[in-house]
């Protein structure tokens, strides 16, 4: 299950009793078409959302999408949102008081391509305090909305970035219990991915469970 | 490289900017869609009995003859064009969210079974690390007797997955998820 007290908000939050195991009908294989159509050109550029350019330190994020079984996943939306370079949401409900960017909105879309692949043009999100413990910061990090193709493969997870401090105190990035499992979640200095005088590069991969093409028959 | 899938993590607080403020989905179903009208009204609820305003709900269903509107349904009959079948919404001040859809028709089931007609749902909130999959199904539709999912859960828990019907608005159906505590509601491994 996941309750982690550490993280305050699950405590209330969690469901205690078992969860119930669902053999896989064509309500689970299936899943949306959603925004198939609905990702502009430039949905995946976060520094070019606005008339300036945002403040920060410009990076280019790129991985692949496979399924457990190693296979691409393509043509699926891929849904970001971070902080700014300082560590402020564009949201209402933060009131950390760090400055706003006018140039910076802080979230994206994008379909992956025929191989898996998705990238996006963004600046590298600060830290930031939130209430959970006394002198409690978050670690950089990027929101990740996947859907793959059914219901079933669903996924949202946070991005980290390589060597920062704060992860060690971070209860949501810890409520992981598998080390394996939270390495993951960090995304990898890439060269490749690195543009020349313009932008860093992090690559990181997603893996979705399966969707069991075949619905259980019993 | 590793295959195990990827861990999943809160969508935390701020989820509106990047799911919901220009790309939340209200209609499920269009007004051409074929069937009966549901306005589904959910309410989300923590183990305190508070609402909670800070919660996205995803909805995946079948049009009103139980076909999906995606390529992956492999029944081969199409599906209603008006009915596209997926909705989200984030969760207002009361804890509530809308959407305006048609009953789902009955899907194929396992051993044979059809399953009585349900909406699909994951519930994402701040405190919950791992999306919540659930079903809502309608009170007194005499298909739940022999719906072969329903039929995994304890029978005193069956409740908790049933949507009413509020008297006074026709086509309106109320359905409260309780995160934990004493009503808590009955989620799925999928």
């Amino acid at each position: 299950m996941s309750l982690y007290p550490a993280y305050r908000a699950t405590v209330q939050r969690t469901p205690r009793q078992p969860l119930i195991f669902l053999p896989h009908t064509l309500s689970e294989v299936t899943g949306p078409v959603y925004g198939r159509n609905a990702v502009a050109a430039t949905d995946h550029d976060l520094t070019r959302q606005h008339p300036g350019e945002p403040l920060g330190e410009r990076i280019i994020v790129k991985g692949q999408v496979l399924d457990d079984g190693g296979r691409p996943v393509p043509e699926t939306l891929v849904e970001i949102w971070q902080a700014n370079a300082a560590g402020r949401y564009f949201h209402q409900k933060d009131d950390h008081p760090a400055p706003m960017d006018p140039n910076f909105t802080g979230a994206g879309r994008a379909l992956t391509d025929a191989n898996g692949f998705y990238e996006f043009v963004t600046i590298k999100p600060g830290a930031y305090p939130w209430g959970n413990h006394e002198n409690a910061w978050r670690p950089a990090h990027i929101h990740f909305s996947l859907f793959g193709p059914a219901f079933a493969t669903r996924l949202v997870t946070q991005m980290y970035f390589p060597g920062d401090p704060l992860s060690a105190y971070d209860p949501i990035f810890q409520s992981i219990p598998d080390e394996r499992a939270r390495q993951r979640l960090i995304s990898k200095f890439d060269l490749e991915i690195t543009q020349p005088a313009w932008a860093l590069g992090f690559r990181f991969d997603i893996v979705l469970r399966g969707s069991e093409a075949t619905p259980f028959e019993g | 490289m590793d295959l195990t899938p990827t861990a999943s993590q809160t969508v935390g607080p701020y989820f509106h900017l990047g799911c919901t403020n220009n790309h939340a989905v209200s209609c499920i179903a269009g007004p051409d869609a074929k069937g009966e009208r549901v306005r589904l009204i959910c309410r989300v609820l923590d183990g305190d009995g508070v609402r909670v305003d800070d919660a996205m709900i995803e909805i995946w269903q079948a049009d009103s003859e139980g076909n999906y509107n995606t390529p992956t349904d492999a029944q081969g009959k199409g599906s209603d064009p008006d009915c596209a079948g997926f909705g989200r919404m984030a969760t207002d001040a009361n804890g509530k969210c809308f959407f305006e859809t048609i009953k789902p028709g009955r899907v194929p089931g396992i051993k044979g079974r059809s399953q009585a007609p349900h909406f699909n749902v994951s519930v994402f909130a701040r405190g919950i690390l791992k999306r919540l999959t659930t079903r809502i199904y309608f009170a007194d539709d005499p298909a739940n007797q022999e719906c072969p999912i329903l039929a995994l859960v304890p029978e005193e828990r069956r409740a908790t997955l049933l949507a009413r019907p509020d008297r006074g608005n026709p086509g309106d159906w109320f359905f409260e998820v309780h995160l934990c505590g004493k009503d808590e509601t009955v989620f799925f491994d999928v």
